[in-house]
């Protein structure tokens, strides 16, 4: 896939990168920067002229009118070192005119931002740019400019030249590293899309948690009833034939049927949806899932009432997840689940003494749980050195509980 | 035993049907077939039962309204016993229940067992005579809990253990393990005197003190 930026263009083969357009592109994109370079300049000769209090006045002018149309700009100059388009964050205004256009623009937090984007730009970020410019030239330029200083001499200033010349290819990468940096501050403060599309994951997890729960009520509700309903008809039925019959043998044969159906399917109902989780919180389901455990587990978990649902369910899977690798994998002997709630995070461990060389990239349980994990904001460590202990630990941020 | 007089809660229609006619058929009479967790509690008031069968979820919340209902009950008349049903088996719900207090029988079954009509019969008439009846898939997982002392136990002493938390008496036991009652005897007084816990004569007081180590 080609690079979409300039710093992922920065991690190609040097052929491919110095023949490629992001060194112009990086270095166009810094030398816009000469934009605000004329308004300081400007504000400066104002000060020189009439006086500092003008100058002030004429600054704060500039910041006012000039901000919003130069944090356009910046979101503009950004497609020249990052492919992915900068979604204007502004609100529109709700009727046209003035008056409704300043009423927005003052409440969107996104003006604000663009201002101080501005104000930054004006104070330091114009002349960062330039300065890199010149610093990764400075050298190779100098040396190219042997040939008309005064002391060159015709074959040495010429090699000298030469040898700048072949320098100039290694400042397209200071140029480029700095371009690419400033581009992500850029894109952060001015186009922040990245949260949404987290905050927007975040929400498909509950509607598939909700639906999971509603399949679950509805198996609970219709076929699980019927199946207790039947094996229940069933059994009775029996005690009816004389025993020894053939009748009898057919009716005890499909009684048998319908218990092992109705066995399976509160396994799987159990697996779309823990019931005691919705009912009883993180605890109970743990104490649990740690029943059903082959390996011997401890539980420790001490939480002060219910926590978010999202940060539930996840832990819970987690937790799942690492007991089923714990029974099949670890040839573990014992285990511990350990769980608090420590400066508005849910932090829980489980460990064991098993055999370690848990990798993530072998099987894709612990990858999904990572994701997983990361739509609830939270961080997954696994520490699983060979020759064991193996311990997972998650982190997930319960805001609002203490 | 006697015909008992029950009060049976369980919202799906079909299962409550069923389950009149079980019991119906074992010679009980079910005085009153409800559908929701406040009609349970009025019920009882009202018919003063020998013994309530109640489904753990139930409407209006279709969350734990039938447990808490019969935890209510308890607290308000100790003697009454109480047989829980539940779609799952979680060891909370049993140790919630069981934790309850209260002097009268006691018993939280899957409701899969309802299947086995005979032994569901025999599980209702002896909580109804004040036995703990505890379902084997609990005693399963704590079992699976509470490995340490437990494994000093020998197999033969672990399924007695296993029905003794169904509630079963000796005589009981002595008949599905086809042993003699002495035997079953002997066993008991082993169990106990591995785990550390006082001998009982009582059934019921066995029971739960086998569940409250068991839980420890």
């Amino acid at each position: 896939m080609p690079p979409r930026t300039s710093l992922s263009a920065l991690t190609r083969r040097p052929s491919a990168f110095l023949r490629s357009s992001w060194p112009w592109r990086s270095l166009a994109y810094l030398l816009v920067s000469g934009v605000f370079a004329v308004v300081v300049t400007g504000v400066i000769m104002i000060a020189y002229r009439f006086g500092v209090p003008l100058a002030c006045g004429a600054a704060v002018l500039a910041v006012a009118l000039l901000g919003l149309p130069a944090a356009r700009l910046e979101r503009r100059r950004l497609r020249l070192v990052d492919l992915a388009p900068a979604a204007d964050p502004r609100r529109e205004p709700p009727r046209r005119g003035p008056r409704a256009w300043f009423a927005t623009r003052l409440r969107d937090p996104a003006t604000w931002r663009d201002l101080g984007f501005t104000m930054l730009a004006l104070l330091a970020l114009w002349w960062i740019d330039l300065g890199f410019v010149g610093l990764a030239t400075w050298v190779p330029l100098l040396l190219m400019s042997a040939p008309l200083q005064p002391s060159g001499e015709a074959p040495t200033s010429y090699l000298v030249a030469l040898g700048g010349l072949l320098m100039i290819p290694l400042s397209a990468y200071p140029i480029a590293a700095w371009a690419g940096a400033r581009a992500l501050m850029t894109r952060a403060v001015l186009a922040p899309g990245d949260a949404e599309v987290i905050r927007s994951r975040a929400r498909l997890v509950d509607a598939f948690e909700a639906e999971r729960r509603r399949i679950e009520r509805d198996l609970h509700d219709g076929a699980q009833q019927r199946l207790v309903a039947l094996s229940m008809r069933l059994g009775l039925a029996r005690l009816d034939l004389p025993p020894g019959s053939p009748a009898e043998a057919q009716v005890a044969e499909a009684h048998e049927e319908a218990k092992r159906a109705l066995a399976e399917l509160r396994e799987l109902i159990r697996g779309v949806h823990p019931k005691v989780l919705t009912d009883r919180g993180l605890r109970a389901a743990v104490l649990d899932v740690a029943g059903r455990s082959p390996v011997p587990v401890d539980v420790d978990v001490d939480l002060p009432g219910r926590l978010p649902p999202l940060a539930e369910v996840t832990a819970y899977y987690v937790v799942s997840e690492a007991m089923a690798n714990l029974a099949k994998h670890s040839g573990a002997r014992r285990g511990l689940v350990h769980g608090r709630l420590r400066d508005g995070a849910l932090t829980m461990e489980i460990c064991d003494d098993g055999v370690g060389g848990a990798d993530p990239e072998a099987g894709s349980g612990l990858a999904g749980l990572a994701d997983r994990v990361a739509v609830a904001d939270g961080v997954m460590t696994l520490s699983s050195p060979r020759g064991g202990p193996t311990s997972l630990r998650v982190e997930i941020p319960c805001p609002g509980c203490e | 035993m006697p015909g008992l007089r029950i009060v049976l809660a369980e919202d799906a229609v079909l299962l409550r049907e069923g389950l009149v006619g079980l019991l119906d058929r074992f010679g009980h009479q079910v005085v009153a077939s409800i559908g929701d967790a406040e009609a349970l509690i009025t019920a009882v008031r009202e018919h003063e039962p020998d013994i309530v069968v109640a489904d753990v979820r139930m409407p209006p919340g279709y969350s734990d309204e039938g447990l808490r209902a019969a935890l209510a009950l308890r607290a308000e008349r100790p003697g009454l016993a109480v047989l829980v049903l539940s779609q799952y088996v979680e060891q909370t719900y049993a140790a919630e229940l069981l934790d309850g207090g209260g002097s009268g029988g006691i018993g939280y079954l899957l409701k899969d067992r309802v299947g086995d009509v005979s032994e569901f019969a025999g599980a209702v008439e002896r909580v109804a005579a004040g036995h703990t009846v505890v379902d084997p898939e609990v005693v399963r997982q704590l079992l699976g809990r509470r490995r340490d002392p437990l494994a000093r136990l020998t197999p033969r002493e672990r399924e007695v253990l296993g029905l003794v938390a169904e509630g079963r008496s000796n005589a009981a036991i002595a008949r599905t393990l086809v042993v003699t009652e002495a035997a079953v005897s002997k066993h008991i007084a082993g169990i106990l005197a591995k785990l550390d816990l006082p001998p009982a004569a009582d059934d019921h007081r066995r029971v739960l003190a086998v569940l409250a180590y068991l839980r420890g």
